[in-house]
């Protein structure tokens, strides 16, 4: 058995799976009935100054996906609604009955270094493992001039996170908002403000449907809607380069980074803490099943990690960061064409009309007696993998590796490169 | 076989048979009536349809299209079902087959478009084409914009189309689209064919038959004249002189007869007659049903006289066939629905005695049979009997000509096979009558009936406006 537990900034946990500063961590209830299913961890959804923000009815937007419902997920809920002092008193209730896990408070004030002392000094007395600054999230509260409005300036980020270094001891993420062109200028000012780490990504300015009846943005609130944060399984990529970004980074420094956005699964985590993560967040995949499904990410993990001879996430941990380069850094000698395993292939065609309509013509459609057949031109085939991925049977179509003896070559390297041909 | 073997060297008493037949109505409660002859499929719900839909991967050269005898554009409705453009759906799937809704429900789709569904080849089930059909027609069918059809300009010319099964309205719609004038013929009360009369009931239940005759008539330019009979009321040669062209979907009048002693014995009948009595039946529980049912036959009308009556109450029905399992023309499905309504089907024997008793079946005796050296159906010898309250033929249907005869003569060309002879084009050896449905060769199916019928409009249309 390999060991899943987790030191991330000091924070320890008996695994990595954390549920993210949301409605499921809002309440000492839920919090008590994540513990019972096993998560490692809260962030405790987002305390801000008294008194409590005021919520709307109608609060969450879905993007379902052939059939597949909450493919992706978004919301327009602010902080929470409750008085400061019963979350205050639920965090140091919890952290006292559950000591092995970790308790993070996501903390929103306006952006003012009194308000930040005040409720840091507060906070303290729960007892709590951590702060998680909430620069991220992008509706509602950054109109008040907090939370993403924040997120987007980096200059902010810094100066809220040294406000905050100053302030307390206890260990300080900050969490980015993707609400932004580059994701590395609010992390380096994290770590210029001397963050202990980075949590991200926050949720995604987004509008998941337009009711057509009503013609208004979902989640329809009276006839109008506003955009949300987005969430869920399509958010996964986006957040998987941003976590990658900031982890091979230089100026990042290694900065610890809590990995954020569409895990639903052992696998997705593994492959944040892959591309650098130390812990991940999760809350949509809890929000459409509820909590037990931590069971199988942390079963999952684990026989992956026994599997791949992995003893502690530390084993793994940013394996994939070295393979995560710049463009020009790829090999252009490389060299796979599309193979159609005709035995397996059931004749749908649609590995033919995509190539034909869209690619490179590289698959013919023949009938040959009577049955259609599908075959790679290997001479037209520039190995895209649209092939691969439109085709609905597993492995039928692979992508073969062309074997030659030339050399790892970049494009800066490559005589092709115009560049290249003026110093010849 | 050593039983029965042993039974042909030893004759054995028979058990007394009681004198008269059990044959009785109102076998089952309201209730199970009710039960038994709803919905054989319930129909799909929204969202289980955009499941299914989802499951379609939307084919290149899709060969479900292929093999649909009306070309339905089957990825196209289904990716239209997928994105809730229901309307759109059963636009495509009525251009192409006007009663569709009714093939939705009928077609045997295992051996049609979801045989072809690449899907199985995944060893997997096969898209179910046929429910996402019925969910868009039906979709359609609750709209107040249902007409999707505009007829062309007027082109004055008016044909004849004689029999109001599906290959007639196939017809009769497609020429009323394309500007002409119909009238069409049929010699009983009602249109819709086998639809109507034939059909099992749980297939086309809600009066399914006449609520699409009524969609096919609503665009207009369609007279329908009941109780003609062709070869009765109306004459072929009369038609053709009376009418720009003709079209012939008579369908199959003839039942054929297994050729035994006492066939003419109460009890013994056709199941196509029954069937369609107990489709026309207002009340089932007025329908008389005996407790002891053998059905002679192996198609798709067998099938639906064994399960329908045992779902009207017969206590034992028993399908007997005198080939295997692979050589019945019903599908391996109806053969399974048969065999989950308690049906017994018993291969390999054929019908040798029918034995009375005042007048009335009350026993039938079979012969097993077997292959020869040469593959020739022949008789083992030993025979096994049944006690038999009624006796069902389904053995088939022949076209009679009759109608089509002038003083003895065939006014156009007969196959070898006993039907009229066709082009491609669905056109007769005379040059202003096309055919269509079970009446010419091909498939007896009502998807094909209704291509027959599709085609020899847009032909009729053709030779009509050069």
């Amino acid at each position: 058995m390999a060991d899943l537990s987790s030191n991330f900034v000091g924070i320890k946990s008996p695994n990595p799976f954390w549920l993210a500063s949301a409605p499921p961590t809002d309440k000492e209830y839920n919090v008590v009935r994540a513990f019972e299913a096993g998560w490692g961890g809260v962030v405790w959804k987002t305390l801000g100054e008294d008194p409590p923000v005021v919520n709307v009815s109608s609060r969450y937007g879905a993007m379902h996906y052939s059939g597949q419902k909450i493919a992706g997920f978004n919301n327009i809920e602010l902080i929470t609604d409750r008085p400061l002092d019963v979350n205050l008193k639920e965090i140091e209730r919890v952290k006292k009955n559950w000591p092995d896990r970790a308790m993070v408070v996501s903390l929103m004030v306006p952006c003012e270094e009194e308000s930040w002392e005040k409720i840091l000094r507060r906070v303290e007395t729960t007892g709590c493992d951590g702060i998680e600054l909430n620069f991220g999230c992008p509706h509602g509260m950054s109109e008040r001039g907090m939370g993403s409005a924040v997120g987007q300036v980096p200059e902010y980020i810094q100066m809220v996170t040294e406000w905050c270094k100053k302030h307390t001891k206890i260990p300080t993420l900050v969490k980015l908002t993707p609400n932004i062109t580059n994701i590395l200028l609010p992390a380096r000012a994290a770590v210029n403000g001397g963050a202990d780490g980075v949590s991200l990504i926050n949720t995604i300015n987004s509008i998941t449907a337009v009711n057509l009846d009503i013609m208004a943005p979902e989640p329809v609130v009276n006839g109008k809607g506003a955009h949300g944060g987005y969430c869920g399984p399509a958010v996964k990529p986006i957040a998987l380069n941003m976590v990658g970004e900031i982890a091979r980074d230089p100026e990042c420094k290694n900065i610890p980074i809590s990995g954020i956005g569409g895990v639903e699964t052992w696998r997705d985590a593994a492959e944040f803490i892959a591309l650098g993560a130390g812990t991940v967040q999760v809350c949509t995949a809890a929000m459409h099943y509820g909590f037990k499904i931590v069971e199988d990410m942390v079963d999952g993990l684990n026989n992956w990690m026994d599997e791949k001879g992995y003893h502690s996430i530390d084993d793994f941990r940013g394996a994939a960061s070295k393979n995560f380069v710049d463009w020009g850094q790829l090999d252009m000698n490389y060299d796979i064409k599309a193979l159609i395993n005709q035995d397996l292939c059931i004749k749908c065609g649609l590995c033919h009309i995509a190539c034909e309509d869209t690619s490179h013509q590289a698959i013919t459609a023949e009938r040959v007696d009577g049955q259609r057949k599908y075959t790679v031109i290997d001479e037209e085939c520039v190995g895209c993998n649209l092939c691969m991925h439109v085709c609905p049977v597993e492995d039928c179509i692979t992508m073969e590796e062309v074997q030659h003896d030339k050399p790892y070559m970049t494009w800066l390297e490559d005589p092709r490169n115009p560049a290249n041909k003026k110093t010849a | 076989m050593t039983d029965s073997s042993h039974a042909a060297k030893t004759p054995i008493e028979m058990p007394p048979v009681p004198e008269t037949p059990d044959i009785a109505a109102g076998r089952l409660s309201p209730e199970e009536y009710k039960e038994n002859f709803s919905d054989l499929l319930p129909a799909l719900d929204r969202r289980r349809a955009i499941i299914e839909a989802d499951r379609c991967y939307f084919c290149y050269d899709a060969p479900c299209i292929e093999a649909c005898p009306t070309g339905i554009d089957i990825p196209s409705f289904i990716h239209k079902i997928s994105t809730d453009n229901v309307k759109g759906a059963a636009t495509d799937i009525l251009t192409a087959n006007i009663m569709g809704g009714a093939c939705a429900r009928v077609c045997p789709v295992e051996e049609l478009c979801e045989d072809a569904c690449v899907r199985n080849t995944q060893n997997s089930q096969p898209v179910k084409i046929g429910r996402l059909q019925r969910y868009a027609v039906d979709g359609l069918m609750q709209r107040d914009d249902k007409q999707i059809f505009t007829r062309k300009e007027p082109t004055g010319k008016k044909i004849a189309v004689i029999g109001a099964g599906p290959a007639g309205m196939s017809c009769a719609h497609r020429l009323a689209t394309l500007g002409h004038n119909v009238v069409v013929f049929d010699a009983k009360t009602k249109a819709g064919g086998l639809n109507e009369y034939g059909i099992a009931a749980y297939k086309l239940p809600d009066d399914f038959a006449q609520k699409e005759i009524d969609y096919i008539l609503s665009i207009g330019g369609i007279e329908m004249r009941y109780e003609h009979a062709l070869g009765e009321k109306i004459k072929l040669e009369e038609l053709r002189r009376d009418f720009d062209a003709v079209f012939v979907g008579t369908g199959l009048s003839g039942v054929n007869k297994l050729g035994l002693d006492g066939e003419d014995l109460k009890g013994v009948e056709n199941a196509v007659d029954y069937i369609a009595a107990l489709r026309q039946a207002k009340d089932l529980s007025k329908l008389p049903v005996g407790r002891k049912i053998v059905v002679i036959g192996g198609g798709n009308t067998a099938i639906d006289i064994a399960i329908q009556t045992k779902r009207l109450g017969a206590e034992d029905v028993t399908l007997v066939y005198r080939r295997g399992e692979d050589d019945m023309n019903a599908t391996w499905h109806e053969q399974e629905l048969a065999q989950n309504n308690g049906v017994v089907i018993k291969h390999w024997a054929q019908p040798k005695r029918l034995i009375g008793w005042n007048g009335h079946v009350r026993q039938i005796e079979f012969e097993y049979t077997q292959l020869d050296g040469s593959g020739k159906l022949t008789g083992t010898g030993d025979t096994f009997t049944l006690l038999v309250d009624t006796v069902f033929k389904a053995i088939g249907q022949h076209f009679v000509p009759s109608p089509v005869q002038e003083g003895g003569r065939d006014l156009l060309t007969i196959t070898p096979k006993g039907k009229i002879a066709v082009n491609e084009d669905r056109q007769t050896s005379l040059d202003n009558v096309w055919a269509g449905g079970d009446c010419i060769e091909g498939q007896d199916l009502t998807v094909a009936a209704v291509e027959d019928g599709k085609r020899a409009a847009i032909a009729i249309d053709r030779a009509l406006s050069a």
